[in-house]
């Protein structure tokens, strides 16, 4: 059946054939820009920023967004309770949304891989053991173990992070391990064990090389899952604690304003929307570039 | 002269386990086989899919042990059940398999692929290794700007020629070559068995050339083995096996390989205008 | 008259190196109760040639034909639904892999069933007896329990067999078979083919046999194209294509036989032959 070879003699570089197949999903390429532009945000926010993220204007409290009757334009989408600008908060706040899904990323992702490693190389009463510990996991609904996970660590950013990596990481196992236990019966490892490689080189410079592709797509679901999930924490005050700008800290602090300021309540959702919803689009675009299963349709 | 590979009475059971409905069984994938082949020449195991010709392939290539019977190798016996294998004897037999698209790592490039062996196995310094691996490449046909490139830019054929050169670049004794031209196409079939031919030639290696394809058996092989259901049900040289083979599966699977020849194509079209 | 005829057939695939002709101007007939085999190495473009024909590609492949008739009906201009009553009755296919061209999910016996209530009106009863007779057609022991079995409790062979009960299901006019043989061991070949052979004559149909194998082609075919990079290298009927092949990738392809070796090496078609001599002597 396989009459069709794509091999011409203009075989394109692996990067340009990744973008080729990024660049056909729109979504993924918008997603991407957005993304972008928030880490370019968060990075240079004292730049970007026109206010201190904490300095508090105390004539101008609840100042509605600039366009509105009584706005002004130097704080472009209002100020809150205590008189700070919002639009700089939530510039700040980028920072942390950003860090927290790169460490909860990091942290699942390292443990993840290398638990999911050993269970899908080793097999038998390790391999059960692993799984059944995650499966365990996977029963709780997952922020109601992260709440239960800061209430016996103390609320926080730090500890809110290790909870969030630890109910994401039982998805990153699964995957791991599925992906090598198909490898791990391939020829070109059975080669190398013939050629004498161990257990550890076999694991990680023959086997996990060839398992990233599905791994870096649900690595970027979970960064927007992770930021979505201390959001959660911080809106339930086990999270980031105030005055940090965090998003779901301050969505948290402006509860008792919507019925007069729908401003203060607005604009940290929807910076979590657009900022989950653009990675999640980058994470679909991913998934069609890396996937071979998909390719060559 | 000893030969390079003796096996006696080599055995490999498989348990399966049972479960709630089923009753634990065991499958003997290879019963009591025995056969040598001395250096510089080939052996070819025959069979069918499930004949244990593959289980057999592991147990010499010892990935896998035998549960009982005895394996030497140039007369020094081998149990990777008891004892851990030493570097110098994993050296001695490497392994080239059926499909060009899963041997060799996509991940790696076919230079870091060839020097892999050496860079486990010895403490050659780096630029030996890469003027190995380079020379290697000139030897299977290919040249050295492929040195650096991924597996995914060669086509089946010129895969397989970088697996048999990474199997060659430890300097084995024994060559086990796993239906190494089954997934090729006629023309590249041809490229890989002349290659095979002059490796052959050239270090006076040793194969043992698992196959299906009475064909290709006839052309490369000194000695023949046909397997049946885990057992060696005729065993000789080409000539003795070819011209007066004796047991009846043998002769099942000569009357059943199509033949191209004009002769049988006449007889063929004879027989088709007269019905 | 020709059952099934192809004029300068093109397909080319929109890829990520830029477009790619699959098969370039290929033009072949064939009548009833004939065996034609379209023989080449992978590349060739011999099974994306009768996918097309059969409207069967993905959409990203683009497929022009001068002229693309069966049984003298134009199947260009036929609409999607007109095309498929034709496929699976009149043209039936079978593939390489039986045993993943036959859905896990259900038994055999539905699956053949669910054919018959496609494209005939036979009741419940008579389609069941049907697909017994046909069982037992393509030499299935015990065909009433066989019915009720799944593709995994069957053989590779015997899943064949069956792939090749649902093609004749509705007694088509032109079988195609894409390297029905290619996935099983030579005894059971041997059976398949002797099965198809045999089938073929009795029904008259007409049968297009692709394979890559030369002693497929030589044990089956009465005529034969041999087909290089999506093009027509020679159209010759068997006995003068092996006895005399007029073009040089023919003999080449011949010769590297391991049957036709004379001496310690075989020739090979690199060797001595680049694609533009292999190009020049092409047929159209």
């Amino acid at each position: 059946m396989s009459s069709v070879e794509s091999k011409t003699a203009s075989q394109p570089s692996a990067l340009a054939e990744f973008w080729y197949y990024f660049s056909r999903n729109k979504g993924a390429v918008i997603g991407l820009a957005v993304f972008l532009l928030v880490l370019f945000v968060a990075i240079f926010a004292p730049f970007v920023a026109p206010h201190s993220a904490s300095e508090q204007y105390r004539d101008m409290l609840l100042l509605p967004p600039a366009w509105m009757e009584g706005g002004n334009f130097s704080f472009l989408l209002g100020t809150d309770a205590v008189g700070r600008d919002i639009f700089s908060r939530l510039i700040y706040g980028a920072r942390f949304s950003l860090f927290i899904g790169l460490i909860v990323v990091t942290l699942s992702v390292i443990s993840g891989v290398l638990i999911g490693l050993v269970a899908g190389y080793f097999r038998g009463r390790v391999d059960t053991v692993i799984m059944r510990v995650m499966d365990i996991i996977l029963a709780f609904p997952s922020l109601l173990l992260a709440l239960v996970l800061v209430a016996v660590l103390g609320p926080g950013l730090v500890n809110a992070m290790i909870a969030i990596s630890l109910v994401n990481l039982p998805h990153f196992v699964r995957l791991t391990r599925a992906a090598v236990m198909t490898e791990r019966a391939k020829d070109y490892v059975i080669a190398s064990k013939v050629a004498g490689a161990g257990t550890m080189r076999l694991m990680l410079l023959t086997i996990l090389p060839n398992c990233l592709a599905p791994l870096i797509v649900q690595a970027t679901l979970a960064f927007s899952a992770a930021i979505l999930d201390a959001a959660a924490l911080g809106f339930l005050g086990m999270g980031a604690q105030p005055p940090t700008p965090e998003w779901g800290t301050m969505l948290a602090e402006a509860r008792e304003f919507i019925q007069r300021a729908w401003w203060v309540v607005t604009f940290p959702g929807l910076a979590i929307l657009v900022t989950v919803l653009s990675i999640n689009l980058m994470g679909d675009g991913l998934r069609d570039a890396l996937d071979p299963k998909l390719k060559r349709s | 002269m000893t030969p390079v590979l003796e096996a006696r009475d080599l055995t490999r059971d498989y348990h399966i386990p049972g479960s709630f409905f089923k009753k634990a069984r065991t499958v003997h994938a290879v019963k009591g086989v025995s056969f040598a082949v001395e250096q510089g020449k080939t052996l070819a195991i025959v069979g069918e899919s499930g004949c244990g010709k593959s289980t057999l392939a592991r147990i010499v290539t010892m990935i896998d042990p035998a549960t009982s019977g005895d394996m030497l190798i140039d007369g020094q016996k081998v149990d990777i059940a008891r004892e851990t294998l030493t570097s110098d004897m994993r050296r001695k037999v490497q392994i080239v398999f059926q499909n060009p698209y899963g041997t060799l790592n996509p991940r790696k490039k076919i230079g870091d692929i060839l020097t892999e062996p050496l860079i486990i196995n010895t403490k050659i310094g780096a630029d030996e290794r890469r003027d190995r691996a380079m020379a290697m490449l000139k030897k299977v046909g290919l040249e050295e700007k492929h040195y650096g490139r991924y597996p995914h830019m060669f086509s089946g054929g010129q895969r397989q020629r970088v697996a048999i050169a990474r199997a060659l670049m430890l300097n084995p004794r024994l060559l086990v070559l796993d239906e190494p031209v089954s997934a090729l196409d006629l023309s590249v079939q041809a490229q890989v068995l002349n290659l095979l031919a002059d490796l052959q030639d050239e270090f006076q290696l040793t194969y043992v050339f698992i196959s299906h394809d009475l064909s290709v058996v006839r052309y490369i092989a000194d000695d023949v083995m046909v397997m049946y259901y885990g057992e060696a049900v005729e065993y000789g040289s080409r000539e003795e096996v070819f011209s007066n083979p004796q047991h009846s599966y043998t002769k099942t699977l000569f009357a059943a390989t199509p033949r191209a020849d004009v002769e049988s194509i006449k007889a063929r079209l004879a027989r088709k205008n007269a019905a | 008259m020709s059952l099934l005829e192809i004029e300068n057939l093109v397909v080319e695939f929109q890829m990520a190196a830029g477009p790619f002709r699959a098969v370039d101007g290929v033009s072949l007939k064939v009548s009833a109760g004939e065996v034609l085999a379209i023989v080449g190495e992978s590349g060739s473009g011999k099974s994306v040639s009768m996918l097309a024909a059969m409207g069967l590609l993905p959409w990203t492949a683009k497929v022009t034909a001068d002229k693309l008739t069966f049984n003298g009906r134009d199947m260009l201009s036929m609409s999607d639904s007109e095309r498929r009553k034709i496929i699976g009755k009149e043209i039936a296919m079978i593939f390489q892999e039986p045993i993943a061209s036959l859905n896990p999910c259900f038994t055999v016996g539905f699956q053949i069933e669910e054919v018959l209530r496609f494209h005939t009106d036979l009741g419940k009863k008579a389609r069941r007896d049907r697909a017994i007779e046909l069982f037992d057609a393509v030499g299935i022991p015990n065909p009433e329990e066989r019915l009720g079995h799944f593709p995994h409790q069957m053989s590779g062979g015997q899943c064949q067999r069956v792939m090749i009960a649902t093609a004749l299901a509705c007694n088509p006019k032109l079988l195609i078979a894409d390297e029905p043989t290619t996935a099983l061991d030579v005894t059971i070949q041997k059976q398949i083919l002797d099965l198809l052979m045999k089938l073929q004559s009795e029904h008259q149909m007409g049968l297009i046999m692709i394979t890559h194998n030369m002693g497929v082609v030589a044990e089956t075919a009465d005529r034969v194209i041999v087909q290089y990079k999506g093009r027509k290298i020679e159209e010759a009927d068997v006995l003068s294509l092996f006895e005399s092949p007029k073009s040089a990738y023919t003999r080449a392809l011949l010769s590297a036989l391991p049957d036709n070796a004379t001496g310690d090496r075989l020739p090979t078609i690199a060797e001595f032959l680049s694609d533009q001599e292999i190009f020049e002597g092409a047929v159209r």
